[in-house]
């Protein structure tokens, strides 16, 4: 029950007199206002800012500090007020979230101080409204990061027993770790450019001798480029074995794109090795050296900024695959148009479409080589328009990529909020919970806090009963109050889902094995009603489960039931009128030394040595005497 | 009268926004005007009411609190009666109840209806409560409570319960309950109870008087 209606209950239980000429059994008793004052404005001295407020405001939310008597604590005597050292600015959305029932988060407040707050006036920061509920998980979000952040800074400290095979990769990874790794970072660094290099400078040509033509170093100092070749692939090669054993999941490891430029880099070196001088396959050698450039790509574990472009890229491409899509159309259509104006003039370039091709791409481009030129009027007309529609084609690439970087920089953050909703189902379960907790299951666990209720009031004195109703304000007894009169008007009681599917087990297991009158479906409202429910799920605290012997009967039926033992005798035979107010009253009356315990029998029970056996036909008895005392109180 | 009613139209219209045929459901939301109603003066409503000043001035504020524009709309009543019955459907017994309150049907409560409706409730006497009660049941105010207005009646109860109840709501349970009712209102077996009727049986009725008395305390 959200406590800014609570202002309503009052209405609401003014409103159940509407069910009493409809109800046929007795309500139960109002709960007692002991607490019952004027309301009082209360002065919250927060800092030296004064706040005021009712004390019913405040009370409305009995599990946080200024709820309870937790703020006793804090009550000057001289002042006759309660002075809290903490912030003020702060402390008026707390106070806020009384009135109004909302919780704000204010934004030109910092995360942790806010946090800090809340976690002092024990008000847990789930209740957040939803207008600012976005706002406060952003910034906790970034607090957290930030934080991990620098935690990862510090986490350079080496963790006692790592094996030596995680140090490994600890050091491939985070090269910053120890001087190893960075001696190690910086070689493989220098060989990729290195091999970079040598494979720039083999296609040079050297210095011409005047006995051979000119030719490229690489077949002039062969020998050296391909020692120095091979030195690299060594350095390469055990860079990635090395990489591959540390690696915590090798398979995954392999999967990744870095270890695929790895192999890539240095495989057609392996190739080429076992491939014989032969002629023919020496074409496809010379492909083979291409991929030798892929080792520049190794750079990207040395630099943070190409992975990051590599990204970017990568998921642009959908995008960039559009903007082919769409620049191919316009090509297309460009090329067939000079195709055909050009196709008049004599000797002219544009000899089929796919030659257009070239033409198109080059002036849309605005490059224009000028190989290809259109020579007739329409041609030239067609040119310009597409000149200059090309120059809008090259103004659309760069805006695509820069809101795609833009969107995959909010792409992450939405992931986060996405996940953050999951937390946030989560969380409005919790809050559910809590809040339909103190009614739903509140109102169920109040029942069975009853029963033991009503026995202490039998034996125990008035504080064991605060003691058990310490939890549960005013408020909330009202409500429970006004929730169980509604049982009594329709004769039905709460209870939760699992009893109920319980029941209805039940109930078909009785329609197929009643040979003896059920009672749960013919007793009417009148019946049913009359009797004490105790129905119990859980166990109570000194439960035993005694099975006497004298309630093993045959049948499927079975009824938990109530064992009330009394340590005196009781009085007098109740019968079934003084039933309705015994039940609901402490019907035990001068019972001592009481136990329940909970038992479970069978029906139908024939006379068993309880004379309760009786009370089970027709319309429920309980009878007592002296010898067993023990009171049935059936479920039925 | 006090009352005063201020007439504010919110979300202002440009010629743009004319041009929309179809306008989002907040905006028509703000151009709803919106009533404020302000009660009569608490002496007045003191000398009307069986209540005190302080008593009403708590009501006032909680009143207030929950409906800032100083009426209740059915749906606004709706919502509140519900989050006391979380179990079930509490609308239908509230729609009932909104009707009883709005003895002027105008489609909103004002604060001197509800607290006149309170101050009958709460305390009144016997015969006042019960005339309210018979015209909560009598919904549609001829005089007559019939079978079927009952069983509406009884059958919003039992919605509020909820399905998960011991033992198990079956269909006919409403049923049974208002044959039990008329069996014991219905004095004269013409299928209807009158409002003496009504009143002469809850006087017979030692639990009924009871159980009317049990909410003299709740302010």
């Amino acid at each position: 029950m959200a406590a800014g209606v609570a202002a309503w209950l009052p209405f609401a239980r003014a409103a159940a007199i509407g069910w009493m000429p409809v109800a046929n059994c007795p309500m139960p008793i109002a709960p007692r206002d002991h607490r019952k004052r004027h309301d009082e404005l209360i002065i919250l001295n927060v800092s030296g800012r004064r706040f005021q407020t009712w004390r019913t405001t405040l009370d409305r939310y009995p599990d946080t500090l200024l709820g309870s008597s937790e703020k006793q604590f804090f009550y000057d005597e001289e002042t006759k007020e309660y002075f809290f050292d903490r912030d003020p600015d702060s402390f008026r959305s707390i106070l806020n979230f009384y009135r109004t029932g909302k919780l704000h988060y204010p934004r030109y407040e910092c995360i942790s101080a806010y946090d800090e707050e809340l976690t002092f006036f024990g008000i847990i920061p789930e209740i957040i409204g939803d207008c600012c509920y976005e706002e406060y998980k952003d910034r906790k979000r970034e607090n957290a990061e930030r934080l991990q952040d620098d935690q990862d800074d510090n986490k350079d400290c080496k963790l006692p027993n790592m094996t030596y095979r995680e140090t490994m990769w600890r050091a491939f990874e985070n090269p910053h770790t120890s001087t190893m790794a960075l001696v190690f970072y910086y070689v493989t660094g220098f060989f990729i450019a290195i091999s970079v290099l040598t494979n720039v400078i083999e296609t040079v040509p050297c210095g011409a001798t005047p006995s051979q033509k000119d030719m490229p170093c690489g077949e002039r100092y062969t020998i050296a480029f391909f020692c120095m070749d091979t030195a690299c692939v060594l350095i390469f090669t055990v860079e990635y074995l090395m990489r591959l054993f540390a690696a915590p999941s090798r398979y995954q490891f392999m999967r990744s794109v870095m270890s695929i430029i790895d192999v890539v880099a240095i495989f057609p070196y392996y190739i080429g090795l076992v491939m014989t001088d032969n002629e023919d396959v020496s074409g496809a050698f010379v492909t083979l050296r291409v991929f030798r450039v892929f080792r520049i790509f190794k750079f990207s574990r040395h630099s943070q900024g190409l992975r990051i472009l590599g990204y970017t890229l990568k998921s642009c491409a959908s995008e960039l695959g559009f903007l082919l899509f769409s620049l191919t159309m316009a090509i297309i259509i460009f090329a067939t148009v000079m195709f055909y104006a050009e196709k008049g003039s004599s000797s002219t370039k544009f000899t089929s479409i796919p030659a257009s091709f070239w033409y198109t791409i080059v002036t849309m481009t605005t490059l224009g080589y000028g190989d290809m030129v259109p020579k007739t009027i329409a041609g030239k007309i067609f040119g310009s328009i597409c000149s200059l529609s090309g120059v809008l084609v090259i103004a659309l690439p760069v805006p695509v990529i820069v809101s795609n970087f833009s969107r995959i920089y909010h792409q992450n953050q939405r992931a986060d909020k996405r996940r953050a909703q999951k937390v946030q189902k989560a969380r409005l379960a919790r809050i559910r919970i809590a809040q339909t907790g103190s009614s739903c299951t509140g109102f169920l666990q109040s029942k069975r806090n009853d029963l033991l209720n009503e026995l202490l009031e039998l034996t125990g004195s008035e504080e064991e009963e605060q003691q058990l109703n310490k939890g549960m304000s005013l408020l909330e007894s009202q409500h429970h109050h006004l929730l169980h009169c509604l049982e009594k008007t329709t004769a039905h009681e709460f209870v939760d889902e699992q009893l109920y599917e319980q029941n209805c087990l039940e109930t078909t297991i009785q329609s197929y094995t009643s040979h003896s009158p059920s009672f749960s479906s013919q007793d009417g409202p009148i019946g049913t009603c009359c009797t004490r429910r105790g129905k119990m799920n859980s166990p109570l605290p000194n439960s035993s489960l005694p099975l006497q012997p004298s309630h093993q009967q045959g049948s499927l039926q079975e009824l938990s039931a109530l064992h009330i033992q009394c340590g005196d005798k009781l009085p007098h035979t109740t019968s079934r009128s003084s039933l309705n107010m015994k039940t609901d009253d402490v019907g035990l009356i001068n019972c001592k030394g009481s136990q329940i315990t909970t038992a479970i029998i069978s029906i139908p029970t024939a006379p068993s040595d309880t004379t309760d056996g009786g009370g089970l036909h027709g319309p429920p008895h309980i009878n007592t005497t002296a010898s067993s005392n023990v009171i049935k109180v059936s479920a039925l | 009268m006090g009352a005063v009613v201020g007439t504010l139209t919110m979300g202002e219209r440009t010629k743009g926004e004319r041009r929309r045929p179809s306008r989002d459901k907040i905006d028509d939301d703000f151009e709803l005007s919106i009533v404020c109603h302000r009660p009569e003066g608490l002496d007045k409503l003191e000398a009307q009411t069986n209540f005190s000043k302080q008593e009403l001035q708590v009501l006032y504020r909680g009143f207030k609190n929950e409906c800032p524009s100083g009426v209740v709309n059915e749906d606004t009543f709706k919502q509140i009666y519900a989050q006391f019955f979380p179990h079930g459907d509490a609308s239908t017994y509230a729609h009932y109840l909104f009707n009883a309150f709005d003895s002027a049907h105008s489609g909103s409560i004002k604060f001197e209806g509800f607290i006149m409706a309170l101050s009958t409730l709460l305390r009144g006497s016997v015969r006042e409560k019960l005339t309210w009660t018979f015209n909560l049941y009598d919904i549609n105010r001829d005089g007559y409570i019939n079978k079927e207005e009952m069983t509406d009646i009884v059958s919003a109860i039992y919605d509020m319960m909820g399905k998960y109840t011991y033992p198990a709501l079956k269909t006919d349970t409403p049923k049974q309950h208002v044959d039990a009712f008329f069996q014991k209102m219905d004095k004269n077996r013409d299928g209807v109870v009158t409002l003496d009727e009504f009143i002469l049986s809850c006087q017979e009725d030692e639990n009924i008087l009871r159980s009317l008395q049990l909410f003299k305390n709740v302010i």
